[in-house]
């Protein structure tokens, strides 16, 4: 079979800044990266591998490129730092163009390969390595590099506006109030049990969902909060940039925050790679071993309060519905489980992808690859047809997800191989589609 | 010349790879040590809970989509380390009697060796995904592998003259053991570590499955 | 700060206000503040269809708002609170409005003695502040961190000033960002900048700057110090000096430098959050002497007992010789003082307080939904429904406590000796 060279694709953020890049800089820079910042993993990891290519039938990415050997994922280790390893660094500007390519676009980080490589050889470190380099030269696609600049100087990845972020709130309340009465979004309550944080698309453009938070809240009866300050964004798209300061600072806040409230844990939205920034690798790139307030997601969240009885189910949604396992909350957190549970309580038609839980295949806009912005979209979805031809295998018509990336790379996945096909957060099943219990007396107008 | 092969080669090939063994693993331990993010997680019932799948065959769903090369892999491995260490050959050079396999079984897992060595050969030329990233090296180790096997194969039903057939198979077979260590044969030692690392990254931090 | 001795120290309980009335009187009732005195207590309330306004002591300001929010008591006791009228936004302070009117206003200020108050502002999508109804005559793209001296007469801002289009990483990289002091801009231009500090008189400005993708600085007085960073966090001055220290990361590690100097021989994995003592002759930070371990540096010497998850609110005593702070380990929170932990544990804990002569710790814990006081590590048995921090009297032997009981809101100050 003859592969396809990769498209030409513009992108001012990794052509542009080549531009300016030295084989000196380059060297100097790679050489610092390597022995400063590396160590065992990077060297074991070189050591070990024997290139037998099992890892090629993990990567949704090389699957739906008909198993063109450049998507693999060794190829991608091996287009990459094996060639700085054999040049000893002497890379050209142009070979870190390539690079960054690989390591932005051509793979998301969703760790799936880690589970088909008899080593457990965690390639998306390795490529997560390269992205760190790429990122200290400067070589970042424009838009993901335009978000960790926004979260560099905003503390979140949409350039937010306090003002708005407050603003949007006390709308949302006023919104929230129209379902029940009692609804608030408590601002800056110190001593609340709970910190609710959310990633930047949610006052940006998806602002319902802040309003159906509330709701939810209210009926539960919980003590929470939200911060009327920087801190309240939990996403991290520095932490896949590769700009690790960034991502340590921002996460700091985001902790800091929740611990000047005096909450007692952290609870956040329907996101995925925000669960692995503020868990995993945020504490880490600021010398913490675990997070300094405790993190409970969406999914688990909702989990508890059907089983303790907070809220109650009333309703299930009519329409065949499967389920996109979120990577960074199923395979960062085992939480496939409760997905289902959720799934089997709010779904009359509940139809399972294959392959599920760890095993479930990256929406392919995870790891930063979605934030890499408009040029690169067609390029992303013809990367994951394999998880067109998966959500068409279920005949569902709804997907769900309980991650920002999952749902907006989904949406796109859906336009292209199955039109017709929606997606949704749990929570809009849970308030939008009334699949909850309003009681009676917290509805407007009921006593 | 055969008797420094039969005999302190043998011995020297044993020291090369048990030495160069224990430091390559100490040299892992003790960047691990240094590399902060990983002994802090390294738990010991979540890396055996892993391992456990991976030691098994079809223990793992990579394992069970990928069936003819599980077959060949576990084969191979299992045949290319017991054949050796239970051939009666083997300890008569020490004159140690010790309970060994019959001559014909070791012959047949000889053969899955070689076999198994020529399925990864094909495996290298013919699967687009593979050959792209096999280079030279990863041929020749292939060879270095099997050769000993190859030769003791020849030598056992005594093809060709015997002499530098069973001359050659002992130089290979010390060749590879001293090669343990220092090339990508070395996946023998770190696969327990890699694994127990990834194991725990799963289990212990994430609470999922990496099997 | 106005001085706490004036305050109210006989030992006498009273009862200022029935928060359970409130609770009833009206549909919505919000979060409760306090005055730092314990006279006063306030609330957001709502008093009829979006009609909101402050109930002080039970007595409501006579204007009524669209929204009322964010109420703060300053240090002088006034109350002043967010308030929208016809969709327009000011500060309301004591029940008196500003007369000035934005499209908002956020994050609420006080000098140190109250005298002064100061929020952000935006109008015409132009970002100001304002200080005391009076805002600044320039506006700026964004303002993100507004700091006021001590004293209240000096201002400084971080404020973005070029214009950055969408997704321009490359205008970015030469600098947007920058300083602006009393609506004054600085020169230089930063990719980033970050934790404005001001001397004690106001006369200097730190801050942290970020010069290039992987080089970040300390700025003092608009001049960045001649060494760079592969990273740094907040500084701060020297209480009474001009004198600017800041934990920065060098080749071996966190170190804390003074005006461009290493200070500390220790290099520590992290090092933020600097407290000076009240003689401003020590300095402690929370440092992270290795990987997934916190503790306080005191003076370069860190204690020797570690935490796993958190170290913050660290307070020197008056007399500077001793350091207690807050600690988590295991999900648990205490206090540790001088490296010694206390042996109980809450569900949270509050910043902690050295009586005036150092000899006891006081602090706010919280257990099964219930707040208690402790003292040198010993509960009282009295939990409140209700309860904020407590508040050592200047002869250290007593304490103000300001606690809901049996829905009502009293102040208390009883000697340090009775809680037990």
């Amino acid at each position: 079979m003859k592969y396809e060279p990769r498209p030409e694709v513009k992108d001012d953020g990794l052509d542009e800044s080549i531009k300016k890049l030295t084989p000196e800089k380059i060297k100097e820079t790679i050489r610092f990266a390597l022995d400063k910042e590396c160590g065992a993993r990077l060297k074991v990891y070189m050591d070990t591998c024997v290139h037998c290519g099992l890892c090629a039938t993990a990567c949704h990415q090389c699957i739906s490129h008909d198993m063109d050997p450049k998507y693999a994922p060794v190829a991608k280790v091996k287009d990459t730092l094996v060639e700085i390893f054999k040049k000893d660094c002497k890379v050209s500007p142009e070979f870190m163009k390539l690079a960054a390519r690989i390591a932005y676009i051509e793979c998301g980080g969703c760790r799936r390969c880690s589970m088909y490589c008899p080593f457990g050889i965690d390639i998306a470190y390795l490529l997560m390595v390269v992205r760190r380099i790429c990122s200290m030269l400067g070589v970042v696609p424009m838009y993901l590099q335009d978000t960790t600049n926004s979260h560099s100087v905003t503390y979140n990845q949409m350039w937010v506006q306090q003002d708005e972020w407050i603003d949007t709130l006390q709308w949302q309340e006023e919104d929230a109030q129209k379902v029940v009465k009692t609804a608030r979004i408590p601002l800056e309550k110190e001593g609340a049990d709970i910190m609710y944080s959310v990633i930047a698309p949610e006052p940006k453009i998806l602002a319902q969902l802040l309003a159906n938070a509330a709701v939810i809240f209210a009926v539960a009866g919980l003590d929470w909060t939200m911060p009327a300050t920087d801190g309240w964004d939990n996403s991290n798209m520095a932490m896949y940039s590769g700009d690790f300061e960034s991502s340590g600072r921002l996460e700091r806040l985001h902790h800091e925050t929740a611990m000047r409230l005096k909450v007692k844990k952290i609870v956040m939205g329907e996101c995925g790679h925000a669960f692995r920034g503020a868990v995993y690798d945020g504490p880490r790139h600021i010398g913490q071993a675990y997070p300094a307030v405790p993190v409970i997601h969406a999914i688990e969240f909702y989990h508890d309060l059907i089983t303790s009885g907070k809220i109650k189910i009333v309703k299930k949604f009519k329409k065949p519905v499967t389920v996109q396992d979120p990577c960074n909350t199923v395979r960062g957190r085992g939480l496939g489980g409760k997905l289902r549970d959720l799934m089997n309580w709010l779904c009359e038609d509940f139809r399972d992808m294959n392959p599920r839980f760890e095993h479930n295949y990256c929406c392919g806009a995870g790891g930063g690859v979605i934030n890499c912005g408009p040029p690169w979209t067609r390029n992303r979805v013809v990367a994951n047809r394999t998880k067109g031809d998966q959500i068409n295998a279920t005949g569902a018509e709804v997907v769900v997800t309980p991650c920002h990336n999952c749902h907006s790379g989904i949406e796109d996945i859906i336009k292209e191989y199955a039109p017709g096909t929606h997606v949704k957060f749990i929570s809009e099943l849970l308030v939008d589609e009334g699949c909850m219990e309003i009681p009676e007396h917290l509805r407007p107008g009921g006593d | 010349m055969q008797d420094f092969i039969s005999g302190p080669l043998v011995w020297i090939a044993f020291f090369v790879m048990i030495a160069g063994s224990v430091y390559k693993i100490t040299a892992m331990i003790k960047a691990a040590k240094q590399e902060k993010v990983i002994m802090p997680y390294m738990r010991l019932s979540f890396s055996l809970r892993s391992l456990k799948h991976w030691l098994l065959p079809y223990g793992t769903r990579g394992m069970r989509i990928n069936p003819v090369m599980t077959a060949y892999a576990f084969l191979f491995h299992i045949c290319l380390i017991a054949t050796p260490l239970l051939l009666a050959a083997h300890w008569k050079i020490w004159g140690i009697q010790f309970p060994t396999l019959p001559g014909r079984l070791a012959d047949l897992m000889t053969v899955i060796v070689i076999v198994g060595g020529v399925y990864f050969l094909q495996r290298r030329i013919l699967v687009p995904y593979v050959k792209n990233v096999t280079s030279a090296a990863d041929y020749a180790l292939l060879l270095f592998v099997t050769l000993p096997y190859i030769t003791g194969f020849l030598a056992y039903h005594q093809w060709f003259d015997y002499g530098t057939v069973i001359t050659i198979h002992m130089l290979s077979g010390c060749l590879m053991l001293m090669m343990i260590p220092f090339t990508r044969i070395a996946h023998m030692l770190y696969f327990v570590f890699t694994r127990a690392y990834m194991a725990c990254e799963f289990g212990f931090v994430r609470n999922a499955r990496d099997w | 700060m106005p001085d706490y001795k004036d305050w109210n120290w006989e030992p006498d309980k009273k009862i200022i206000a029935d928060v359970a009335d409130i609770g009833n009187k009206y549909s919505e009732v919000h979060e409760f503040v306090v005055s730092g005195d314990g006279e006063k207590i306030a609330v957001p309330v709502k008093t009829g269809d979006g009609e909101f306004t402050a109930c002080v002591n039970g007595e409501l300001w006579d204007a009524r708002f669209e929204r009322l929010w964010y109420p703060r008591f300053g240090p002088d006791a006034r109350l002043a609170a967010l308030v929208m009228s016809d969709d327009e936004w000011t500060v309301g302070v004591d029940g008196s409005v500003w007369d000035e009117k934005f499209e908002y206003v956020w994050n609420t200020q006080f000098s140190a003695d109250g005298g002064r108050i100061g929020v952000q502002t935006k109008k015409n999508f132009q970002y100001s502040v304002c200080i005391d109804g009076k805002p600044w005559e320039n506006t700026y793209l964004s303002i993100r961190e507004f700091q006021m001296s001590r004293d209240g007469a000096t201002v400084a801002v971080l404020a973005q000033l070029e214009e950055l289009s969408e997704a321009d990483v490359f205008t970015f990289l030469d600098g947007t960002w920058g300083v602006v002091v009393d609506d004054k801009p600085w020169d230089d231009k930063y990719m980033n900048t970050w934790g404005v500090t001001l001397s004690d008189d106001g006369r200097h400005v730190g801050l942290q700057v970020r010069v290039d993708n992987m080089k970040y600085g300390i700025v003092a007085d608009g001049k960045l110090w001649p060494e760079i960073f592969a990273h740094v966090w907040e500084p701060g001055f020297r209480p009474g000096t001009g004198s600017l220290l800041a934990p920065v990361k060098t080749a071996g590690g966190f170190a804390l430098y003074e005006d461009g100097s290493p200070i500390w021989d220790s290099r520590f994995m992290q090092i933020w959050k600097l407290v000076f003592s009240p003689d401003a002759n020590r300095v402690c930070a929370v440092v992270c002497p290795e990987f997934g371990r916190t503790t306080v540096a005191v003076d370069d010497r860190a204690w020797d007992i570690t935490f796993a998850d958190v170290v913050r609110d660290q307070v020197f005593s008056p007399d500077s010789a001793r350091v207690a702070a807050i600690t988590k380990d295991n999900n648990r929170w205490s206090i540790c003082v001088d490296g010694k932990p206390w042996p109980v544990d809450f569900d949270m804990v509050w910043k902690p307080a050295f009586s005036h002569d150092g000899s006891s710790v006081v602090a706010k814990g919280e257990q099964d939904g219930k707040y208690f006081v402790a003292v040198d590590g010993r509960v009282w048995n009295q939990p409140f429904e209700m309860l904020w921090e407590p508040i050592m009297s200047p002869d250290g032997a007593k304490v103000l406590l300001r606690y809901v009981e049996g829905g009502k809101y009293c102040r208390r100050v009883m000697p340090l000796n009775e809680i037990k």
